[in-house]
This record gives structure tokens, sequence and C-alpha cells, in this order.
């Protein structure tokens, strides 16, 4: 199972660099998300970047968003192209096919959220070098590395789901554009027409909020978040409902 | 010899629609099978049921003895199968795609290699094998997929319309190579064609479908059999005389004369010798008798006809 899985994994990552058409282009994708994530706002921001959770919070979901677009062409993109029914009539097992699919696109994306993470503290330190070097709490560095796996996963769940009872990739991008600019968008908008006796008091519980508390009941959320979609994901894999979609 | 495909009424419906309609057939180790019908005959659904990746309706399918509901995955195992699309990754080498095949098959890397190259050699695509599939010609494309399903060195193979789109001379080497699998080493093929010259080449067996159904199951020897009642005689002299006399004939059904050749049915068993005697009687010249067996493409419309009717 481990080694299907893996089998799957290596063909998903040649096919994720591909998917701009070529090797470069994808690479310079890639450069340009990390460069805003790992260069821009860690020099904009100096030291705080690394004392203030806030910042690292936010921004280390940003490489999240690659997996949307990854995880939306997994079932989609196969049926599109045709390949779909080829892979599911091979001896690979049901769950080494959903596993690895959204395995390869927790790691690409992680992988880029810790790259970006570590870049931000390099950056950091070259660009406000104080005579020694700085780092993240360690508390930080290791909630915001777990916190952007578990994110990763999350989305790579929700997006295999989408993905399987999609008929393009086109499609289940936009289902899933949909869902995450209501979930990201729609709260910062509702903010701008609170009026200001609530906005107030808000803001004030918000400042007051012990971050380390916050993060740990984020982190039970997306855990338990996560065995639901994943378990929701196995049970909605059928071969015979793939195909005759 | 047990046999490697059984089907039992083997049914699949979509919703009104009986894509696969109670057909029982059986397939030997070791041959190439011709699964022939029109579009729309249901053939791709059978390859689906057999590979377990469809659930049947009612009735039932075993391949190497195992039931197709219950042992998709151990069926699957001992496979190879190219269906209605290529299945290639287009974005990927000719290597990457046998390679992650391979891998699939858990063949380890020495033999993925050798089988790769002996592949990709045999089909000519050895040169392009690091090009992407995604531009490549639609020839090529077949080739490999073919390449894909034999690469594990399946016991069985699932072949839908194979030589679709490949040049006469890729076809022809591909039929070769099919024939070589199996009398060297012993792979059964399932092979869907309409090119029932190609059927005819190739298969031990066939079975005819249409609109779901079983029509006929046999060799195509025995399927062009049944119109085996045909006799051209190539002449000079044929006289309106010796054409009536021959309609005289109470073995003879009709008689049609077209271009010094004539086109002469019999009732079944009847012997052709009768009418040999009865035109030299009337003054022919006889050059040439052929006894007329039907192709297999005539006794694939005659029994389409038929269920038509």
């Amino acid at each position: 199972m481990i080694t299907d899985i893996i089998t799957m994994i290596g063909k998903e990552f040649k096919e994720i660099f591909m998917l701009r058409g070529s090797f470069r282009s994808t690479v310079m994708n890639l450069l340009i998300i990390v460069g805003m994530a790992g260069v821009f706002f860690p020099a904009q921001m100096g030291p705080l970047w690394l004392t203030n959770p806030v910042g690292i919070l936010t921004w280390s979901w940003l490489p999240l968003f690659l997996v949307m677009g990854v995880v939306a062409d997994s079932f989609a993109g196969e049926r599109e192209r045709h390949t779909l029914e080829t892979l599911l009539a091979s001896r690979l097992p049901d769950r080494a096919i959903l596993l690895g699919k959204i395995s390869a696109a927790v790691l690409y994306g992680w992988s880029i959220a810790v790259l970006t993470i570590l870049l931000g503290a390099v950056t950091v330190n070259v660009m406000h070098f104080s005579g020694q070097i700085l780092f993240y709490p360690l508390v930080t560095f290791f909630g915001a590395v777990l916190l952007s796996f578990l994110a990763a996963l999350l989305i790579s769940s929700i997006g295999v789901l989408v993905s399987l009872s999609s008929s393009t990739t086109r499609q289940a991008y936009q289902k899933m554009s949909m869902a995450f600019l209501i979930f990201w968008l729609l709260p910062t908008l509702l903010l701008q027409f609170l009026p200001a006796k609530i906005v107030g008091p808000l803001i004030q519980t918000l400042s007051r909020l012990n971050w380390t508390q916050v993060a740990t009941g984020v982190i039970a959320f997306l855990v338990a978040a996560n065995v639901l979609m994943l378990f929701f994901a196995i049970s909605r894999f059928r071969r015979d409902r793939l195909i005759l979609d | 010899m047990n046999p490697v495909i059984r089907t039992d009424q083997l049914t699949r419906h979509f919703g009104n629609v009986r894509a696969v309609d109670g057909i029982s057939f059986e397939v030997p180790a070791g041959i190439v099978f011709g699964f022939l019908g029109p579009n729309g005959a249901g053939k791709t659904t059978t390859i689906r049921l057999l590979l377990g990746l469809l659930e049947p309706t009612a009735g039932r399918a075993e391949v190497f003895g195992l039931d197709t509901h219950t042992s998709g995955g151990q069926i699957r195992e001992k496979c190879g199968a190219l269906l209605e699309h290529t299945g290639l990754y287009e974005r990927l080498t000719a290597e990457d795609n046998l390679e992650f095949y391979g891998r699939v098959w858990r063949l380890d890397a020495a033999q993925r290699q050798a089988r790769a190259k002996e592949l990709l050699q045999s089909f000519g695509l050895y040169d392009r094998r690091r090009d992407n599939v995604g531009t490549w010609s639609r020839g090529m494309k077949q080739k490999l997929a073919v390449a894909r399903a034999l690469f594990h060195r399946p016991q069985l193979v699932f072949l839908d319309e194979p030589t679709a789109g490949l040049d006469p001379v890729a076809a022809a080497a591909l039929r070769e190579d099919l024939q070589n699998l199996v009398s060297r080493q012993g792979v059964t093929v399932f092979l869907t064609t309409h090119n029932l010259a190609e059927a005819e080449k190739l298969c031990s067996q066939v079975a005819v479908v249409r609109e779901g159904r079983l029509l006929a199951v046999g060799s195509p020897h025995s399927l062009r059999g049944q119109e085996n009642n045909r006799v051209e005689v190539a002449g000079r002299n044929i006289s309106a005389t010796a054409l009536a006399a021959l309609r005289a004939l109470p073995e003879v059904t009709g008689a049609e004369l077209r271009d010094n050749t004539l086109d002469v049915t019999l009732l079944p068993g009847a012997d052709s010798a009768q009418i040999v005697a009865s035109l030299m009687q009337n003054g022919v010249l006889v050059d040439e008798v052929r006894k007329g067996r039907a192709s297999l493409e005539e006794a694939f419309l005659d029994l389409v006809e038929e269920e038509e009717k």
C-alpha cells in the first residue's frame, strides 16, 4: 500500500511540475509566490516578522492556495484528459490512488509553506542584521509548520471531494475558489460594516487573546476536520461511479 | 482447461438502456478472442464489467475463476488494458508513462528499463522516448498505449480497437506482435474491433454482439460456414441456355452472370459438382470453380440484419 501511494505521489509530482505547460513556467510561478511570502513581506516587516506570530501565521497560508490548483486537477483533470479509466483499470487499490493524490498535493503545498517560513527568517537576518541571528520562537515556528500541514491536508481532502464530483478541472477550481473566497473574504467584508460599538470591543478582545491557546484551538479544529474529510473522501471514492460520471 | 473468462447471463442496465443483456460466453486461455459489434453494442461496457470496474445488474462473470464483482482488484492485477482512450499522460514523456505503469505493476528498476527499451524499440518509438506524449501523432500514441498494456507481461490483455489510428504497416506489425504474444507466451487477448478483416486474421474465436445481446459465438470459420452455399464459376461461352439449365437444377436456388463469372447459390449441403457437369453439357468452357465462403464481414452483416428483422 505504501509503495503504491509513493508511486502515485511520484507520478503526481511529475504532472504538477508540468501543470502550467512546462517545468520552467511552473518554477517561475512558484518563485513569485515564494518570493512574495518568503522575501518581500519579511523584508517589509523586519524583525517583527519573527517576533509577531500574526504575520507568519497569516502568510504561511499563502502557498497553500497552490494546493487548490493541484488538487482541483487530481480527478477532474484525469477525467478530462481521459486518463482516469486506465488508471482505475490498473492494479492500484482505491486507497492508494486517493491517498496518493491527496499526499502529493499536501507535500507540494506544505513543502513550499515550510520553505517560505524558513526563507522569511533568512530574509530578515540578511536585510536587518543586528549582530545576532534571529529566529522565530520555537512554539511559533513549530505551530506554523503544523498549521500549514493541517491546512494543506484539509484543502487537499476538500479539493479531492470537489474534484471527484466535477467534470473538468476548471469547474472544480471555480467551486473551490468560491468556497475559499467566502471563507476568507466574507469575515473581512463583514468587519467593515460592523458598527463601531461592536468593532472596538472585538479588537480589544482579540488583542487580549492568548495566541498559543488560539493556535491550539485551531489545530484541534483542523485535526478533527481532516479526519472527517478524509473519511468522507474515502467513502465517496467508488470506481464505478467515477467511470460512469 | 478452465476458461480464462466465463460469463453467465451477464447483464448491465443504465436506467432503461440494456447495455449488456444476458450474455454468456467462455474464452479459453491462450487465444485471441474477438468481440465484434457495431457502435453501442455493449463492447466497452463488457470490458468494464470483466475488469470489475462496473457491477453487473444481473448475472455474473468470472476472470481467472475470480468473480468480477467481488475480486476486481485481483483480476486487474493479472490483466493489461487498452481501453476506449489511450489513457496516456500527455504532459509526460513516453518513458515517464511506461515508468509509472511499470512501478504500478511493481517491476524493479532494471526490469522497467529493459522492458521500456524493448517495447519502444519494437514499436519504433525509441528515438522519441523523451518527448512529451502530447506532441506525438495519434498513431504513435496508440502504439505507446499498446506497449503500456503489455508492459508488465499480463496473462490477459483487453484491447479496445488497438489498431484504430495506426497506419497499415504499424497495424500489421501490431497484429504480428499480438500473434507472437499468444503463440510464444500463451497470453490471452480479448480484442474488440470494427475491422472484421483484422478479426478474421487474428482471432481463433469471435463473439458478435448487438444492442447488448450476443448474436453468435464461435470460430470465424464456423461463422463464415453458416453462409457456405455459394459457388463462383469463371468460364467462357456462358449462354442463356446454359444459365437457364443451371437455374433449373433442384439444388440451385439462384444464379447470376457477371462479367463471365457465374455467382451460384446452392441449397445448404448441395454438391457443386452437379453444376459444373450441367454447364459443360451446355457448352460452357469452365476456367475456374471457386467455392464461395462468405467473409466474416458478410457473416457479421447477415447476423446483424437477421437480428434487426
